[in-house]
């Protein structure tokens, strides 16, 4: 009610016919700054996953013997493994794979979640039943638990974990893509369309799709965070990349066994895989902050 | 707070010279109302009316410190019970809410909390005063559920509000607003949310308030002869300005500013003549089928196969017939089944039995192709302009997109122009076309919804509260183009409104529902010069302004 009153009272004075009342933004403060920090990270890490050459001239997989396990300096930002291998080379040449990763993840969660959830929430009735109930199934299993018995049907590997991880995330993108569906198909105006000749599925495509999808997209880069970190997670238990493939997860895995002696080989990558998460977060709220002020 | 007749007791809210604004962030400060002086006494009912955007509800939520976000009294001076309260700090006024100002929203809806029992909810004001021991609490509860008119108080303070009406829980939010026994009640239109008999029963109960504890009311309200009726001295406020001040009889029988004038112009009430030529059977080509006719319609809900829930008839056995280039109205209360035979007709809607014949078709047995083609035929003008048109599409798109779906016009230029046509014959001006809704007020987005209805030229118009949500003087306007587009292309209306002063003005013949059944039946002009039935009596009675001049 606040809202409405508040809207009520900045309309010009004349209720009859106020001249160009312009959408009224809300004064924005801080979270700006945070927002652009979060977009800076993600394009650097992005950029480093299409053109990793052009950040180091180290070779990732090439080690050099004599300067093995020697901490972060000039010559090696991040130091270097126990291979002598340039660890910031390997971080930036493996955001291709967590990169890549995150971005399958998110899309198996993505397209097939939403698919089901569309689905569900569009017809209704008993298919929404039974599509709804196989989510809560999916929903109850732990997301690790889930990931690895995927990816022991389908084998090791980074595509094959970020699949496994994408299917965790299948079960929320359902529920919010149907929630949303069925919030937009119960509108006025879908029920309008209907009723100025529309039919089912342009009805779908022109007003509840596009009506429904923007908190679906702000989940989408909620998880691609997340899949990173499970990625991660997958690649550290050694069901993700095989060695020596620089993957973020198998870095920090490999660089355990050295925690007491050389704490960069655990830390930095470590650092790099919580800032790109955080962006993405950020970036999700950025989404769904800009969605409530439209609306 | 009860004995307060003295000769001339002093003001239980006096407001000075009251300027507040929005904003003062980049925009500025932008000034909403100006200078606005007045008092309320005990006992006295005093009325702020205005349209959207007059400065009424800012006014009051001004005169209980809640005003919204960004919100400040510029200047003025606001003064309770004697108390100057301009510039209370927060907590001082913490312990005035609920003790000395009382505030009953408007929506009853939306302000109780859907977890607590009713109970409870009346209880809180107890409690954050630590205004009533422990033990005695829910005495006082049943006592002021008993004093607001519920039936069996004790068991409705174990009830959750979606178990209670509307007009219960206006009655609950009434109850909790007076529990301390404060001087000042300020209700923001308390019922513009309710069918007009609850309308009615509420202000006798606010009436009741003042008389028997000396409660001043400041009663916020659009509805110019609901505040003549239930109001002592009214206000009439615009663009944050009085326009104008008095006594509820001079404001109303002899208004002196312009502006009061075109208001009660503009509202219909059953005192205003009608001007509309009515057309009925007789004026019509006596071999001529009626475009719509509807027969022993009824809809059931519930009595699902797993659900087990119990069926709900929603229509029972409703029949009438709309002849060309006429208007039928049902109207009812909330429930009466209105708004569900008009979905019927529209074929949103599947009945248990009955048929719906529109143009020799019946409408109930179509399906797939068949009834969209139908819809060509029949088009729905929502109640809520801003919720049935797609918030993402400009105007000219909505307006577009029935055209597209019919495939009509050879080309998608001639499409085009017809849409701009539409738009242009419902009074909006290309520079408007590329908005989208949010950005255009109320009466314009009916008027997109209508121009988007009348695009297909369809036969049988359905108005489904088509004006309720509007000022006073846009629903004027807006009815103005109904009648104009009517006469213009002999189109059908089938109207579905709870406003009989609204009906009495736009409609030919009416249908009284109540609880999904015919009450009665006839010509406009009958139905209210000589209602046969109870009911009907009793939904004209209540109309406010039935007897101001």
């Amino acid at each position: 009610m606040t809202l409405e009153l508040q809207r009520t009272a900045l309309l010009p004075a004349d209720g009859a016919a106020p001249q160009a009342p312009a959408p009224r933004r809300r004064r924005r403060r801080g979270p700006r700054v945070t927002v652009l920090l979060a977009v800076a990270v993600l394009v650097l890490v992005v950029a480093w996953a299409v053109l990793p050459q052009l950040f180091t001239s180290h070779d990732p997989l090439a080690g050099v013997p004599a300067d093995a396990l020697q901490g972060p300096s000039a010559a090696h930002w991040f130091g270097t493994d126990p291979t002598g291998r340039d660890l910031f080379s390997r971080v930036v040449h493996g955001a291709r794979y967590s990169l890549t990763g995150g971005v399958v993840a998110v899309a198996v969660g993505l397209v097939a979640g939403t698919a089901i959830g569309v689905i569900a929430g569009s017809i209704g009735t008993i298919v929404d039943e039974i599509l709804m109930r196989v989510v809560d199934v999916l929903l109850s299993i732990p997301g690790l638990l889930l990931s690895l018995s995927v990816i022991i049907l389908l084998g090791f590997g980074t595509t094959n974990a970020a699949i496994a991880v994408g299917v965790t995330s299948v079960a929320a993108f359902a529920r919010l893509s149907r929630s949303e569906v069925v919030r937009v198909r119960r509108s006025d105006y879908v029920e309008a369309a209907f009723g100025s000749g529309g039919r089912w599925g342009s009805v779908l495509l022109r007003h509840v799709l596009p009506n429904s999808l923007t908190p679906v997209l702000a989940l989408a880069a909620l998880q691609f965070g997340t899949a990173i970190l499970a990625i991660s997670t997958l690649g550290f238990l050694g069901y993700g990349a095989p060695p020596p493939t620089p993957e973020w997860g198998l870095l920090i895995s490999e660089g355990r066994s050295h925690l007491a002696t050389s704490w960069w080989l655990t830390t930095l990558p470590g650092v790099v895989v919580v800032l790109v998460v955080l962006s993405a977060n950020r970036l999700s709220g950025a989404i769904s902050q800009a969605r409530t002020a439209r609306s | 707070m009860s004995a307060q007749q003295t000769p001339s007791p002093a003001p239980v809210l006096d407001v000075r010279g009251l300027s507040v604004g929005y904003g003062g962030g980049r925009g500025g400060t932008t000034q909403v109302t100006h200078e606005i002086s007045f008092s309320v006494a005990p006992g006295e009912i005093l009325a702020l009316v205005g349209e959207s955007g007059s400065g009424k509800t800012t006014t009051a939520q001004a005169a209980i410190n809640l005003l919204p976000q960004g919100g400040q009294v510029l200047a003025g001076s606001i003064a309770l019970d004697g108390e100057d309260v301009t510039d209370a700090s927060a907590s001082r006024w913490r312990s005035l809410r609920g003790r000395r100002v009382g505030l009953v929203p408007q929506d009853p809806g939306g302000s109780l909390d859907p977890t607590k029992r009713i109970g409870d909810s009346i209880a809180e004001a107890f409690r954050i005063h630590r205004a009533a021991p422990r033990r005695i609490l829910a005495d006082r509860v049943v006592e002021l559920l008993e004093r607001v008119g519920l039936d069996d108080p004790v068991r409705r303070a174990k009830q959750y509000p979606h178990e209670l009406s509307g007009g219960m829980k206006q009655r609950v939010l009434i109850a909790g607003a007076i529990a301390l026994g404060p001087g000042l009640l300020i209700a923001d239109e308390p019922t513009s949310a309710l069918d007009v008999t609850v309308q009615r029963r509420i202000m006798e109960l606010l009436d009741d308030l003042r008389r028997e504890s000396g409660t001043g009311i400041l009663l916020v309200t659009h509805d110019l002869a609901l505040a003549g009726e239930a109001a002592d001295r009214v206000l009439v406020l615009q663009g944050g300005r009085v326009q104008e001040e008095g006594t509820s009889e001079v404001v109303l029988g002899n208004p002196t500013a312009e502006y009061t004038r075109r208001l009660l112009a503009d509202a219909p009430t059953l005192a205003t003549p009608v001007h509309r030529v009515a057309r009925t059977e007789a004026d019509r080509a006596p071999d001529e089928a009626p475009v719509l006719a509807v027969s022993d319609l009824t809809v059931e809900f519930g009595g699902g196969f797993l659900t087990r829930t119990p069926v709900f008839r929603a229509v029972d056995g409703v029949s009438f017939a709309i002849p060309r280039g006429t208007t039928h109205a049902l109207v009812g209360e909330s429930g009466s089944g209105k708004t569900t035979t008009a979905r019927a007709v529209a074929a949103f809607q599947g009945a248990a039995s009955g048929s719906v014949t529109l143009l020799g078709q019946d409408v109930l047995a179509l399906r797939g192709p068949a009834r969209r083609a139908l819809r060509r035929q029949v088009q729905l003008v929502y109640q809520n302009p801003f919720g049935s048109l797609d918030p993402r599409q400009t105007i000219l798109e909505s307006v577009l997109e029935p055209l597209t779906n019919f495939g009509l016009e050879a080309s998608p230029g001639a499409r085009r122009e017809h849409a701009v046509a539409a738009l242009e014959r419902v009074s909006l001006p290309a520079a408007l076309h590329r908005r989208r809704p949010r950005e255009l007020s109320g009466g314009q987005r009916q008027r997109v919804a209508i121009a988007r209805a009348i695009v297909l030229h369809p036969e049988l118009l359905i108005l489904d509260e088509a004006t309720s949500a509007l000022d006073v003087t846009v629903q004027a306007e807006i009815l103005r183009l109904l009648d104009d587009l009517q006469r213009e292309r002999g189109m059908t209306y089938l109207v579905i409104s709870h406003d009989l002063a609204v009906v009495r003005q736009i409609a030919d013949t009416v249908t009284v529902l109540r609880r999904g059944r015919t009450v009665e039946q006839g010509t406009t002009a009958e139905i209210f010069a000589s209602p046969q039935q109870d009911y009907t009596r009793d939904l004209i009675a209540s109309i406010p302004g039935g007897v101001h001049p």
